[in-house]
C-alpha cells in the first residue's frame, strides 16, 4: 500500500463537492398512478469520497444513481457536477458528460457477450480522452490473464471485475456502481468490492456503491440511508472496513 | 486494429450468418435482375442505335403504286429530308426443295450507285450484289441460318409471274429488318419467310418499274417536322396510288424492337424493386430483433459515453455490410444472367454486333439502391436503438401484453388447444409484422404467379389466334385485287374443300384530328375457316353496312360505336367515304378493321373483287397444292398458320420456359428467406418458452410443430394474397405491353394458381424444417439460464 487510507479521507468543505444534488424529485407516471421515486433529495458527494447507498429494493437507489450519471433526468429539482447543471443538460451535453467523467458498474455486469474482456475494455478505451491502457485496468481487477476470454467463458464475479475494470479504464471522476455484488455469492462479492475499494484508494476516483446489503456499508466513508425515495440519514464511518473482513 | 465496436458488429453479424445469408440471397436477386434487364436494355438500345446511325434507318417510309423516278426531286426538296432513297419492294413467292410449303419472300431493291444508301446492308457472309448482275440476290440472314442457305447456292422463285432461278451472292443484315417477321405476323417465322436484297435495275425491270418505283423510304434533318413531311410526302404520292407515308413507330421491326425495350425498362424497375422491397423487410426483422436482444447493450454503451450516431452507424453498418455480400454476387449473377438474355434477344433480333456489357453507371446504380433499400429496412430498428434512454435500455423489458384475440372471444376458445392459443396469441400480439412477413411470403407467390400466367396468357393467344381465328391451311394472297371469280380457280384445284375469298384495301381512317393507317379487310359472314373472335371467344358478326374497328384502332382514334368516320382509300379509285362504325370489336390483336365484303366492294366503286382466299385442303393433298401454288404467277404470297405455330412453338416458347424457369428459383429464394427468417426470430425470441416446454417433457416434435404453425399460418395467409397482387400486377403488364402488337389476355389457369401456390408452400417447408432441426441442438439449460 503506498498510501495511506487517510490522505484520501474527503474533506468536508463544501466546495470539495463535486456533485450538488438540490431538491431533486423523480415521479413516473404509470397510467394513472404517480409512482414517486425521489422526493425532494438534497445531497452532496465529495471529491475521492466512497459512499455507500444503502436501502431497501424499491426504494429509489438505482434512480438517485442514474440521474447523478446523467443517465436520467430528475422531474424537478437541479444536479451540478462541479461547473455543469446536469439539469438543464441536453441529451447530447448529457452524453459528452457520461463519455468524459462517469464509469458505470452494472448489476448483471452488461459485459457485450460478443467481445472478449479486453475487447470489452477497449471499448470504452477508443471513446475517451486519456485512458489508461486496458491491459492495465484488467491488471488492476487482477484478471489480467484473462484478457482474451469471452463472457460466457467468465465467472459472474470475473464478470463483474472486468465490468469494473472497463467502467475505470477511461480514468473517469466518478465511478458509479449498482449492485455491484448483487447476482454474486459472498465470496466473489468481496473481490469485487476489493477491486472497487482499491480504485478508490489507487485513483482516488469518487465512487458511489449502491446496495441494499447493510454488511456493505461498513467500507465506505460515508453511508446514506435511502427509504421510500427520501434520505432518511447520513452516517460516518470513522474507519473504514477492509472488504475483507465484511460478513454477510 | 479494429474497432473494439466494429469487432462487437461482425460478430454480432457472424452471430446471424443464417439470416444475413438468406438476406444476402435476396438482395443478389434483385441485384441480378437489375443489373441483367438494365445492362440489357443498356446493351440493346446502344447496339439499335448505333446501327441505325451507321446503317442510316430511314425515319419516315411509304409505299405507292408506281411513280416515275422523276418524282424523287420533288420529295428531295421537301424542307427537313436530307436523303431520299426511291426503291422497288415486292412480295414473291419462293420454291425451297426442303420446305414443302410455299415460302414468302420480300423483295427490297439495292441501289447500285449509291455506296452508302439508307437502311444500308450489313453484309456477313459471301460478297455483296454487283452492279449489272441480274439474277443475283442477298438473302437475310435469319431466312439463311433457318434454311441452311449459304453464298453460292440458288433458289427458285416467281418474281411477277415468273419463276427465276436466283444465286445467292451473300447474306446480310439490315437496320429494316432487326425484326424479321411477315407484315401482319406477331411471331417470326425465318423458314418460311426472308427477305431477298436485289440490284435495283434488275428489280426494276422483273416489276415492270424500270425507271419508276413503288417504295421510298427518307431521313430528316434534326428540325423538321415529321407530321409535315407526311403530309407533303402523301399529297405528293398521292396521285401515284401512295399508301400513306408513316413513321419509325409504325415500321414493323423497330416498334418490335422499341416495345421489347420498353418492356425491359418496366420489368428492370419492377422486379428488382419487388426483391429490395423483401430486403428491407428482412432486414427491418432481423435488426428490429437483433436491438431487442441488445437493448441493454445498447443502454451499456450510452451510459459509457458513446453518442447515439454512433450507436445508429453501428447498426446501420450491419444492415449494409449483410447485404454487401448480396450486392456483388448480385453484380456477378447479373451480368452472366445478363449475357445469356442479350443471346437470347440475340435469336429475335438481328444485329449485326449485339455488345452486350455492364456500365459502371448499371453496378452503381445497382450498388446504391440495395444499400437504400437496407438503409431503409434498418431505419426502424436503428431509430429504436437511438431513442432508447440508456437508463431505460438496462431494464429488462416488460413482458408482452398479450390478450385473448378474437377468435377466442368469439366462442372458439373451446376448439382452440392451449398450444393452438399461443400460436394465435403471437401473431395477434404483432399484427403488423405478421402482415408484412405474410406480404413478403405473398410477394414470393406474385411472382410465380406473374411468370406463369405469362404461359397461360401465350396458350390463350395460340388458342384463339390458330385454334379460332386462323382456322385455314393456307392463306393465297394475290399479286393484284382479282375478279371474285378467280375463286372458282382455286377451288377447283384438286384437294381443296372450301374457299373462302377475301379482300384488303388500304386505307387511313380520320376521326377529328387522329389518324390511322390501315387495311380494311373484307370478309363473309359465312367464313368458317377465317373468323373474327374477340378475347372471349365470341365470334364477331359484319353488319351489311358500316365498318368494325378492333379496340386499340378505335381507341387511338377516339371513336367509338355509333361513330362516324372518314374513310380514305389508298388503292384503286382512292375513295373518300364516311361510314358508320357499326361495332367494336374486342380482339387479341387489336388492329383489325373489318367490312362485310360486298360492302366493300361497294365502298371501292368495284365489282365482286377479291385480295386473296383462305384455303382448306384435304390432307393428303396439301403436298399437291402447295406445289401448285408455289409456281402460280397470280400467287404473292402463301402463309400456313401452322407452321407459324411450329416454328413458335420451336423458338418462342423456349424463351419463355427459360426465363420463367428464373423467375421460379428467384421466388424460391424470397419464400425461403422470409419463411427461414421469420422461422429463425421466432426460434430466438421463443426459444426460453419453447425450451421450458421441452423441460416439461414435450417431445422435439411437438416444439417444432408449435414453431412452424404460426409459420404456417402466415404462409397460408400469404398465398391468396398473393395471387391478388399477381393477379393485379398482370392486369397492369397488360396494359403496359404495347396494345398494337398484341393485347395481352387477362387469362389464369388453374396450373397457375396450383404451382404458385405450391411451389411456395413447398419453399416454406423446407425452410422450416431447417430451423425446426435447431431446436433438436437447443441446449435447455442455457437457454433458461439466459436473461431476457
Ligand atoms: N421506468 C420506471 N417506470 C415506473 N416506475 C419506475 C421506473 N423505474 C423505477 N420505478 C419505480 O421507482 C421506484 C424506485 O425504483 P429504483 O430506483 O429502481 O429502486 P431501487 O434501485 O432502490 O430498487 C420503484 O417503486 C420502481 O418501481
Ligand atoms: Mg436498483
Amino acid at each position: 500500500m503506498p498510501q495511506s487510507d487517510n490522505e484520501h479521507r474527503p474533506m468536508t468543505s463544501r466546495d470539495d463537492a463535486v456533485f450538488k444534488v438540490r431538491g431533486v424529485s423523480k415521479v413516473y407516471r404509470m397510467g394513472d398512478v404517480d409512482v414517486h421515486a425521489l422526493r425532494s433529495v438534497d445531497l452532496d458527494l465529495y471529491r475521492g469520497e466512497l459512499v455507500v447507498l444503502l436501502g431497501a429494493s424499491g426504494s429509489g437507489k438505482s434512480t438517485l444513481l442514474n440521474i447523478i450519471g446523467g443517465l436520467d433526468v430528475p422531474t424537478e429539482g437541479t444536479v451540478i457536477y462541479q461547473d455543469h447543471v446536469l439539469t438543464t443538460a441536453n441529451d447530447a451535453e448529457l452524453t459528452r458528460f457520461r463519455r468524459e467523467h462517469v464509469g458505470f458498474v452494472f448489476q448483471f455486469y452488461n459485459l457485450i457477450p460478443s467481445l472478449t474482456a479486453i475487447e470489452n475494455v477497449r471499448l470504452i478505451t477508443e471513446i475517451s480522452e486519456d485512458p489508461m491502457p486496458a491491459e492495465k485496468s484488467l491488471e488492476m481487477v487482477g484478471l489480467a490473464d484473462r484478457k482474451d476470454h469471452f463472457p460466457a467463458q467468465l465467472s459472474g464475479g470475473e464478470q463483474q471485475r472486468v465490468a469494473i475494470a472497463r467502467a475505470i479504464a477511461k480514468q473517469p471522476d466518478v465511478l458509479l456502481c449498482d449492485e455491484p455484488t448483487g447476482a454474486l455469492d459472498v465470496k466473489t462479492g468481496k473481490l469485487v468490492l476489493e477491486a472497487i475499494k482499491h480504485i478508490n484508494t489507487e485513483l482516488g476516483t469518487t465512487t458511489a456503491v449502491i446496495t441494499h446489503n447493510a454488511a456493505i456499508a461498513a467500507m465506505a466513508d460515508r453511508v446514506i440511508h435511502i427509504g421510500s425515495g427520501e434520505i432518511v440519514s447520513i452516517e460516518k464511518n470513522e474507519v473504514r472496513a477492509d472488504p475483507a473482513d465484511l460478513v454477510w | 486494429m479494429m474497432k473494439a465496436i466494429d469487432l462487437k458488429m461482425l460478430r454480432d453479424l457472424w452471430h446471424l450468418r443464417g439470416q444475413a445469408i438468406t438476406t444476402a440471397l435476396v438482395v443478389a436477386c434483385g441485384v441480378a435482375t437489375f443489373v441483367a434487364m438494365r445492362s440489357t436494355y443498356d446493351s440493346l438500345l446502344a447496339s439499335r442505335d448505333g446501327y441505325y446511325a451507321q446503317f442510316k434507318f430511314a425515319d419516315i417510309f411509304a409505299s405507292l403504286k408506281s411513280a416515275p423516278e422523276s418524282v424523287r426531286s420533288r420529295i428531295a426538296a421537301i424542307e427537313g429530308v436530307t436523303a431520299v432513297e426511291t426503291r422497288v419492294v415486292a412480295t414473291v413467292t419462293i420454291d425451297l426443295p426442303d420446305v414443302r410449303e410455299p415460302v414468302q419472300g420480300r423483295v427490297v431493291s439495292v441501289s447500285e450507285t449509291d455506296p452508302n444508301p439508307l437502311n444500308g446492308l450489313y453484309l456477313q457472309r459471301g460478297r455483296a450484289l454487283e452492279p449489272g448482275h441480274e439474277n443475283e440476290v442477298v438473302i437475310s440472314g435469319a431466312f439463311a441460318d433457318a434454311n441452311g442457305l449459304r453464298p453460292g447456292d440458288h433458289l427458285s422463285a416467281v418474281l411477277n409471274g415468273r419463276l427465276r432461278r436466283l444465286f445467292i451472292a451473300g447474306i446480310a443484315l439490315s437496320p429494316e429488318f432487326i425484326y424479321e417477321i411477315r407484315p401482319g405476323d406477331i411471331f417470326p417465322d425465318n423458314r418460311r419467310f426472308g427477305i431477298l436484297w436485289m440490284n435495283r435495275k434488275a428489280a426494276g425491270s422483273l416489276f415492270q418499274l424500270d425507271n419508276a418505283f413503288n417504295d421510298v423510304v427518307l431521313t430528316l434533318g434534326p428540325s423538321a417536322v415529321e407530321a409535315d413531311v407526311i403530309q407533303r410526302l402523301d399529297s405528293i404520292l398521292e396521285p401515284y396510288g401512295g399508301f400513306g407515308a408513316y413513321t419509325r413507330t409504325d415500321q414493323y421491326s423497330h416498334r418490335f424492337v422499341s416495345n421489347e425495350l420498353a418492356e425491359l425498362q418496366v420489368f428492370g424497375t419492377f422486379i428488382p424493386a419487388v426483391f429490395l422491397g423483401v430486403t428491407a423487410f428482412l432486414l427491418h426483422l432481423v435488426l428490429s430483433r437483433l436491438v431487442n436482444v441488445e437493448r441493454e447493450q445498447i443502454g451499456l454503451l450510452k451510459s459509457f459515453g458513446y453518442r447515439d450516431r454512433d450507436v445508429g452507424l453501428h447498426y446501420l453498418k450491419l444492415a449494409v455490410l449483410a447485404v454487401a455480400g448480396g450486392i456483388v454476387i448480385g453484380i456477378g449473377l447479373g451480368a452472366w444472367l445478363g449475357t445469356g438474355m442479350a443471346a437470347l434477344y440475340g435469336q429475335y433480333f438481328h444485329f449485326p454486333v449485339l455488345d452486350y456489357s455492364v456500365s459502371l453507371k448499371v453496378i452503381a446504380y445497382s450498388v446504391l439502391i440495395s444499400i437504400g433499400a437496407a438503409s431503409a429496412g434498418a431505419v426502424l430498428a436503428v431509430f429504436k436503438a437511438v431513442s432508447l434512454p440508456p437508463a431505460e435500455a438496462m431494464r429488462p423489458e416488460t413482458p408482452p401484453n398479450f390478450h385473448a384475440g378474437f377468435l377466442e372471444t368469439a366462442g372458439f376458445r373451446e376448439l382452440l388447444s392451449a398450444r393452438s392459443r399461443m400460436v394465435v396469441r403471437n401473431i395477434i400480439r404483432r399484427p403488423l409484422k405478421a402482415f408484412l412477413s405474410s406480404l413478403g411470403i405473398s410477394l414470393s407467390v406474385a411472382l410465380l404467379f406473374i411468370g406463369f400466367y405469362f404461359f397461360d396468357a401465350i396458350y390463350r393467344i395460340i388458342d384463339i389466334q390458330f385454334g379460332q381465328i386462323q382456322r385455314e391451311d393456307v392463306e393465297v394472297t394475290f399479286v393484284e385485287p382479282r375478279s371474285g371469280l378467280s375463286v372458282y380457280d382455286l377451288a377447283s384445284l384438286p384437294g381443296v374443300i372450301r374457299v373462302e375469298p377475301y379482300r384488303v384495301v388500304p386505307a387511313i381512317l380520320r376521326s377529328g384530328n387522329r389518324s390511322r393507317r390501315v387495311g380494311i379487310s373484307g370478309a363473309s359472314n359465312d367464313n368458317e375457316l377465317r373468323r373474327i373472335i374477340d378475347r372471349d371467344f365470341r365470334r364477331v358478326n359484319l353488319p351489311p353496312e358500316g365498318i368494325v374497328l378492333g379496340k386499340t384502332i378505335a381507341d387511338s382514334l377516339g371513336a367509338k360505336k355509333g361513330d362516324k368516320i372518314s374513310v380514305e382509300v389508298t388503292e384503286g379509285s382512292r375513295p373518300k367515304k364516311e361510314v358508320v362504325i357499326s361495332d367494336i370489336a374486342d380482339e387479341l390483336l387489336g388492329m383489325g378493321v373489318y367490312m362485310e365484303l360486298s360492302a366493300l366492294n361497294r365502298l371501292m366503286n368495284e365489282q365482286s373483287t377479291v385480295s386473296g382466299a383462305f384455303l382448306s385442303i384435304e390432307s393428303d393433298k396439301k403436298d399437291a397444292v402447295y406445289k401448285r401454288l408455289k409456281t402460280t404467277p397470280a400467287v404473292a404470297g402463301v402463309a400456313m398458320p401452322e407452321s407459324t405455330l411450329t416454328s413458335f412453338n420451336e423458338t418462342m416458347a423456349r424463351t419463355i420456359g427459360t426465363s420463367t424457369t428464373f423467375l421460379i428459383g428467384f421466388a424460391c429464394i424470397i419464400a425461403f428467406g422470409v419463411v427461414y427468417n421469420g422461422a429463425r426470430i421466432a426460434l430466438a425470441e421463443r426459444g426460453r418458452e419453447l425450451a421450458s416446454l421441452r423441460v416439461l417433457g414435450y417431445r422435439q416434435d411437438e416444439v417444432g410443430r408449435l414453431l412452424l404453425e404460426e409459420q404456417a399460418i402466415l404462409t397460408s395467409f400469404a398465398i391468396p394474397l398473393g395471387f391478388a397482387i399477381g393477379l393485379g400486377i398482370c392486369v397492369i403488364i397488360t396494359r403496359v405491353v404495347d396494345a398494337e402488337i398484341i393485347r395481352l389476355p387477362i387469362v389464369f389457369s388453374v396450373r397457375t394458381f396450383l404451382f404458385s401456390g405450391l411451389i411456395v408452400a413447398a419453399a416454406a417447408i423446407l425452410s422450416g424444417l431447417l430451423v425446426a432441426r435447431r431446436i433438436g441442438h437447443m441446449d435447455l439449460i442455457a437457454v433458461l439460464k439466459t436473461r431476457e
